[in-house]
């Protein structure tokens, strides 16, 4: 069945539908990951987005419970050059095809992908709607420019979960010291918990909302801010909380949770022009001078110009661009990095950042 | 950390001649580190036996040596040259091997030279299988169970706890050969005897089978800095039990989730800290179970390879290049990605195509061999395709092959489907095809080859669409479905077979690409940029695809196409790359624009920065023609490329393409015998005599009339295929019948066979007015024996000046007569004072870089800038080009992994690749060329000389020289009683046949040195062949030929009255200029 993407700068792409029909809308975006798009799919960064997959080939080795980010797909909506009509892989319970139709996720495939990026390369991230229903593009670009657009919308609050729960994982730290840790939940991925747990955290995941007070009050050993979806700046209950917890209790943070940190020491953030998104991106740690090659998935990043620098350290540096990717503060228990040492899709590079919260974690007690 | 500073001088080992599993990929990365050593101001000193390669140009370094790459000889260059340190790693197993050689020797110690990139100690972990697999344990992971074993009782209870099917393989043979793969007992102890019987160290290593199991590759790069990248994940179509040389490899891998992906990263990053790498790329190979994911590492090779060749083309990304760097300091942070300029080389490669690898044989050349596929490579060449998908990329990969089939057209047997599908051998694609037309399932030839059902499916839906082709006539094709077809890679080709022929007359391949046009279905071309298009790319690698945007972005310089080679094959390998690379490079210097078309990952042509524009793409006449759609070159250049290009040559010209340089015309009068004879006999100059016979009765005419023996072979093919020399009409008859099927339109070309002759190769460059010849190259071998198989000497050592007057006289005629503008062959027989011509190729010839080298003058390089229009004089080419050296070129065989296959040489050439010996003296230049070749020379010890009747007398100067020289020579009945009748002693030795201990025990046991046997003709008898096959298992030195056999003992005198010496290129090219100068 035929399919159209549409763009806000009026152009459109027409290619063959996949997964769900109907119509869907969302920021176009691409991930240049060669792996791992189940778990880009129910990464709850990417509500809001329609992904790009640059890899030609996806849905290869099908879907499997184990490989799910979240308790379902994220995105709006997915583009591939190819969806690969079977499944083969000896963990795969479902096809892609039935796992999207079952998710409701409408797809796209058939298209010339790589001018689709290319396009959002020169452009910067569009809004763009996918439709298996309407397909005179004219109408589609029209009701692409009235999405709302991902600059100041608070999306995390949209994702978060209802109440605070216990992660199941049980805390198993290679020393066997255990910590108590709260968990900030902005749309945060399972194997940032399973990390979590793996550096011995008893894990209770809270809501955006959840104040500083309440957290103090369960006088956890560290507070962990999670990844999430849109623009950070509209999060003021979020940034309030984290700029009172600050100094009177370890915290970490990863993606939105490390934007969320940079606003709370008083920077800025901004909007990126397309992104960072994939599994290969060089990132310099400046304390060690040693290169990660790291998983990534944001669209907004903390202005280093803008952190009061006598006070904040500037840990880690995109080598592609130069954009702040860490960061830690002088004197107070806190850091945070822009990229994903869970990864999960991704290289494992960065997971010694997991150990690193233990080690502050265990300092603070003392 | 930056750039070393205590380092000046680095030498560089190349890997020596083409031989099967290593061919052009350690030209490529030879050239790479000489080009990225240079640029960082270091002065490069290499050392490799091979002519055709560019890395032995006198301008890739401050010193080039042709010299054999044996550690006595490379001591010998290290003592002069006094290099800082060793970069052992760009030179395949042989640099490598060699390398450790002289560390162990205490050689590189001794002159303070460093091995850079990967330390001894780094080489002996990766290359020792138990120490790998210890090391492997030690890091937690999984590597086969094996075990070294001495006895066939070792074996069989070693074998009992691991179980059947098991992996043999003898220890220390040549070529891994006389291993293999057992399924039962009786099998078992079979391969396990021969293994002990052929392993000079009665040796063979049992290890646990993984047949079935998922085969991958990583490419990994690691610096100073402890950083670790992965370059590139390589997924073999053919599972675990084809060697990865000889599977349909895919990159990136297809069936792995990131989960299975990342412990396998992991896992490689382990393994190099582990073994030690300090810097550069290894390619580190595991098996992973289909069906529950566990990891086992194969094997680890710490140094470039042909898998990382293939990386860097896939990815962009100049595997050996960056290594070089990292070996002298850099980190990969500090180092630019070329492609987007902006970025650094610390990342990992992403791509949004994909690209198959598929292996190319040649076994027709080898019918006694075995061609079922194993553990050990049986490929000598191979082709890439980049394809937006896995459909694309593998059926412009089948194309590329230029097997002269498509899928569709190709010859199966219905009968063996079975039997085929689950043997692995090069026809296995074609089998898999045919059955899933005749409605196999996906699950059904999963179950038969293990082969990923991904895969499979993939297969499944071209046939889908090939079977909707079927359904229709070239008019009523559906736009859709053409559009379809041509996105899935299906060529107009197979289209046109497929359709139904309208009124019965068949769909011809324009007709379809007509159709196509005109329904305006054309590719466009995509960029190959290292990030998927993250970035901006500006470097013009492009591939073709059915897509809707083009990145071409053609220039409008003024600017020449060069087509490339294609895959190598017997009869077309480096040589013609070289040549193509130079007219590249000739004509950036002139100031063209240069497109390179070729599909070869292997070679230099195909390194991005070679040309300005690189067109990564099959070289058939649909793919060529929508390049020249794009581009509309001033000129394409078809002579260089050897067979591929030229077989394009006249279409591309009818089709209004500017083929520039000798008229495809002249071209194909050379190489249609007919129209050729009748120019000779016009020109008065003799060629032998001949005929064609379209049918038995013919042939027995033509043949009486010329008289025997003959020289057969069918019209329509090249390259000294199906040759053979004939004695009488019996065996007439039967090459009629068998060999080939003689018709009309193939009529079958029937040659006075001139015996005892001496061939010569001619070379020459022409602009059309002035002609220069560039050598004149005497063969060591009689005619009869392949030009490309035989040994021939630079300049002639033996011919009669007024002889070889004539020659050059005939080849000015020629010349002027087939209007040739660039370069001409010529092959020359001389019988009893006439001067015959055996065949002219106006074009580039297989002895074009060895010429060069000898000469000083690059004449592909002269060629190229006359097809262009510029003339010899104002090229400062006036006269004639001489040498003051003596040169040898000799052919390497791969015999030794062809086992059952016999050696003798003859017509249809066999050779993989070829070695360069330089020297004031024949007798020094041949043997280096000997020994680059890898023939054992002895100083002395036992000769064994077996003759048939005709060689007797010429035998009789060889073997009174062997006995001056003080060898024992020990002869079969007849030659023994031949010899003592000439007042020689020599001792009886039995016939296979005669009793025991034979002459092949004797091989075996090490107690013959040399070996003389020229072959008895028609009634070849069985023990020679065994002699043959024995002396290649135990490398023992056999020559088949008395004109050999003579250059053999003069050889070994030299080596014995004097130390061989090393000079460089420079220095012998510089000695030519001074001369040159001196001479008024
Ligand atoms: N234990 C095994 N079982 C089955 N196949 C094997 C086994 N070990 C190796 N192979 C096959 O043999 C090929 C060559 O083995 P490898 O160890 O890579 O030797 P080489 O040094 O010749 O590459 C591999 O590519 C693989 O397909
Ligand atoms: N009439 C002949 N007499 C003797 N040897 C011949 C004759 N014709 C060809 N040969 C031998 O066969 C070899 C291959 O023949 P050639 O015509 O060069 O075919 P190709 O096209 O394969 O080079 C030659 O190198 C020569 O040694
Ligand atoms: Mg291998
Ligand atoms: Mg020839």
């Amino acid at each position: 069945m035929k399919a159209i993407l549409a763009l806000e700068d009026g152009r459109s792409f027409t290619g063959r539908a996949f997964g769900a029909e109907g119509e869907t809308s969302g920021e176009v975006v691409f991930n240049t990951s060669m792996s791992g798009y189940q778990e880009i799919l129910t990464d709850p960064s990417y509500a809001g987005q329609i992904v790009i997959m640059t890899s030609p080939h996806i849905g290869n080795y099908g879907t499997n419970p184990e490989d799910e980010e979240s308790g379902r797909p994220y995105v709006e909506g997915f583009v591939a050059r190819e969806f690969s009509g079977i499944a083969s892989n000896w963990r795969s319970r479902e096809s892609l095809d039935s796992y999207l139709k079952r998710h409701n996720i409408i797809a796209l495939s058939e298209v010339d992908t790589r001018a689709l990026v290319r396009h959002i390369r020169t452009r910067g991230a569009l809004r763009g709607v996918i439709s298996t229903i309407e397909l005179d593009p004219d109408r589609l670009v029209e009701r692409a420019r009235h999405i709302r657009s991902m600059l100041g919308s608070d999306l995390a609050s949209s994702v978060t979960c209802g109440s605070s729960y216990d992660w199941i994982k049980a805390a198993k730290g290679p020393d066997g010291k255990t910590f108590r840790v709260v968990a900030y939940d902005f749309g945060i991925k399972r194997n940032i918990l399973n990390n979590l747990a793996g550096a011995g955290c008893k894990v209770t995941v809270v809501p955006a909302f959840t104040s500083a007070e309440d957290i103090l009050a369960a006088t956890p050993d560290g507070v962990f801010l999670s990844n999430g979806p849109g623009d950070p700046e509209p999060l003021e209950y979020a940034v309030k909380a984290v700029r009172s917890l600050l100094g009177r209790i370890p915290v970490f943070g990863i993606c939105l949770g490390h934007q969320i940190m940079g606003l709370a020491l008083g920077g800025k953030t901004f909007k990126l022009k397309f992104g960072h998104r994939g599994g290969n991106q060089p990132v310099k740690n400046l304390l060690t001078g040693r290169v990660e090659i790291t998983a990534q998935n944001h669209g907004f990043a903390v202005d280093p110009d803008s952190l009061n620098q006598s006070d904040v350290e500037l840990t880690h540096m995109n080598l592609n661009d130069q954009t702040l990717e860490g960061m830690r503060h002088r004197s107070l228990p806190a850091f945070s990095v822009q990229y994903h040492p869970e990864a999960s899709p991704g290289p494992h590079d960065s997971h010694y950042l997991f150990t690193q919260f233990q080690q502050l974690m265990l300092e603070c007690r003392k | 950390m930056p750039r070393r500073t205590d380092l000046r001088k680095i030498l560089i080992i190349g890997s020596g001649p083409i031989i099967i599993g290593q061919a052009c990929e350690f030209d490529y990365s030879g050239t790479q580190a000489c080009k990225a050593l240079r640029s960082e101001g270091f002065e490069v000193v290499l050392v490799n036996s091979n002519p055709a390669t560019i890395m032995t140009d006198p301008d890739l370094a401050e010193r080039t040596y042709i010299e054999p790459l044996t550690s006595e000889s490379i001591a010998a260059i290290i003592d002069r040259e006094r290099p800082d340190a060793l970069l052992p790693t760009v030179g395949g197993q042989t640099g490598l091997n060699v390398s450790v050689e002289l560390a162990r020797s205490g050689v590189l110690d001794h002159y303070g030279v460093e091995m850079i990139g990967a330390k001894l100690h780094a080489v002996e972990v990766a290359e020792d299988r138990q120490l790998f697999k210890d090391a492997m344990t030690e890091i937690g992971l999984r590597s086969a169970r094996s075990l070294v074993v001495k006895s066939l009782v070792d074996a069989k209870n070693f074998v009992g706890a691991i179980g059947l099917p098991a992996i043999i393989r003898p220890s220390f043979t040549l070529g891994g050969s006389g291993g293999g793969i057992a399924f039962n007992t009786e099998e078992f102890e079979a391969i396990v005897s021969r293994g002990l019987d052929v392993s000079p160290v009665h040796e063979v290593l049992v290890e646990e089978s993984l047949l079935g199991w998922k085969e991958f590759e990583l490419e990994v790069m690691r610096d100073f800095a402890d950083n670790v990248v992965i370059i590139c994940s390589i997924e073999n179509f053919d599972p675990m039990g084809v060697h990865t040389g000889d599977s349909i490899t895919v990159a990136p891998a297809q069936t792995l989730t990131d989960k299975e992906y990342q412990l396998m990263r992991d896992a490689a990053i382990r393994i190099i800290r582990k073994v030690g790498v300090e810097t550069g790329g290894s390619n580190i190979q595991f098996a992973v179970h289909p069906e529950d994911g566990s990891l086992v590492v194969i094997e680890m090779n710490p140094r470039v390879s042909r898998s990382s060749a293939l990386a860097s083309k896939a990815t962009g990304f100049p595997i050996a290049k960056i290594a070089a760097k990292l070996a002298v300091g850099y980190t990969l942070d500090e180092i630019p990605n070329d492609i987007t300029l902006k970025t650094p080389a610390s990342f990992e490669p992403t791509i949004d195509y994909v690209v198959a690898k598929i292996p190319r044989w040649n076994f027709e050349k080898f019918r006694e061999a075995d061609s079922t596929l194993g553990t050990q490579m049986k490929s000598v060449g191979e082709v890439m395709a980049i394809g937006r998908t896995f459909k694309e990329a593998v059926l412009k990969g089948l194309r590329s092959l230029e097997r002269g089939k498509t899928l569709t057209s190709e010859r199966v047997d219905p009968d063996n489907l079975m039997h085929n599908l689950l043997t692995p051998r090069p026809e296995r694609l074609a089998y898999i095809h045919f059955a899933l037309m005749s409605g196999h399932s996906v699950e059904e030839l999963h179950r038969l080859t293990k082969i990923d059902p991904w895969f499979l499916n993939q297969l499944q839906e071209v046939v889908t669409l090939e079977k909707q082709v079927q359904q229709h006539s070239l008019d009523s094709l559906p736009a859709d479905l053409l559009r379809e077809c041509k996105r899935s890679g299906i060529s107009d080709r197979a289209l046109s077979e497929l359709l139904k022929p309208s009124e019965a007359a068949p769909v011809t391949v324009a007709a379809v690409m007509n159709r196509r046009h005109n329904a305006g279905i054309r590719p466009v071309f995509k960029r190959v940029d290292t990030c998927a298009a993250e970035f901006e790319s500006y470097t013009p690698y492009l591939y073709s695809t059915y897509e809707g945007e083009c990145e071409a972005d053609p220039s409008s310089k003024k600017k020449i196409v060069v087509l490339g080679s294609g895959p190598n094959r017997i009869g077309q390998g480096i040589e013609f790359d070289y040549c193509c690379c130079h007219a590249s490079f000739a004509l950036k210097e002139a100031g063209y624009e240069t497109i390179m078309v070729n599909c070869n990952p292997e070679t230099v042509s195909t390194d991005y920065d070679t040309s300005d524009r690189l067109y990564f793409e099959p070289l058939t006449f649909e793919d060529v023609m929508e390049i020249m759609e794009v581009e509309k070159p001033d000129g394409v250049i078809v002579q260089f490329g050897g067979q591929t290009p030229l077989n394009l040559a006249l279409r591309l010209q009818a089709a209004g393409v500017p083929v520039i340089g000798t008229s495809p015309q002249s071209i194909d009068l050379a190489e249609d015998r007919k129209l050729f004879g009748q120019l000779l006999t016009e020109l008065g100059i003799p060629q032998p005599q001949n005929g064609t016979a379209r049918s038995k009765a013919e042939a027995r005419e033509v043949a009486a009339q010329i008289g025997y023996p003959v020289l057969v072979r069918p019209s329509y093919v090249l390259g000294g295929r199906a040759m053979s020399i004939v004695y009488d009409q019996e065996s007439l008859d039967h090459y009629m019948v068998t060999a080939v099927e003689a018709s009309p339109e193939r009529p079958v070309l029937i040659d006075r066979f001139l015996e005892d002759a001496f061939e010569y190769d001619v070379d020459a460059i022409c602009d059309g007015d002035d002609l220069i010849i560039a050598g004149v190259m005497e063969h060591i071998e009689e005619a009869g024996i392949h030009s490309g198989d035989s040994t021939c000497v630079l300049p002639p050592i033996m011919i009669d000046l007024d002889l070889l007057e004539r020659m050059k006289e005939y080849t000015h005629t020629l010349g002027k007569a087939l209007h040739v503008v660039g370069l001409m062959n010529i092959q020359f027989a001389i019988q009893s004072g006439t001067v015959y011509v055996l065949e002219v190729n106006p074009r580039a010839s297989r002895t074009v870089p060895y010429v060069s080298k000898a000469t000083g003058v690059p004449l592909a390089k002269m060629a190229a800038r006359v097809m262009a229009g510029e003339k010899l004089r104002d090229l400062g080419l006036v006269e004639e080009l001489r040498v003051r050296h003596c040169f040898v070129k000799s052919p390497v065989f791969p015999f030794n992994k062809f086992p059952g296959v016999d050696s003798i040489l003859g017509p249809e050439m066999r050779s993989t690749g070829e070695v360069m010996g330089v020297a004031d003296s024949f007798g020094s230049a041949f043997a280096k060329a000997q020994i680059s070749a890898g023939m054992r020379l002895p100083r002395g010890g036992t000769a064994f000389l077996s003759v048939n009747e005709s060689d007797k007398m010429g035998l009789l100067p060889i073997a009174r020289d062997f006995a001056d020289l003080g060898f024992h020579i020990i002869a079969t009945a007849g030659t023994r009683r031949f010899l003592l009748a000439q007042g020689l002693q020599a001792e009886h030795v039995f016939k296979v046949g005669e009793g025991r201990p034979h002459v092949v025990d004797h091989i075996k046991s090490g107690k013959i040195d040399i070996i003389i046997n020229t072959p008895l003709g028609r009634q070849s008898r069985y023990d020679e062949k065994a002699i043959r096959r024995a002396a290649i298992q135990h490398g023992v030195a056999c020559v088949t030929t008395l004109s050999g056999g003579a250059a053999v003992v003069n050889a070994i005198r030299t080596l014995r009255r004097e130390k061989l010496t090393v000079r460089s290129l420079q220095e012998y090219h510089g000695a030519l200029h001074e001369s040159a100068a001196r001479t008024p």
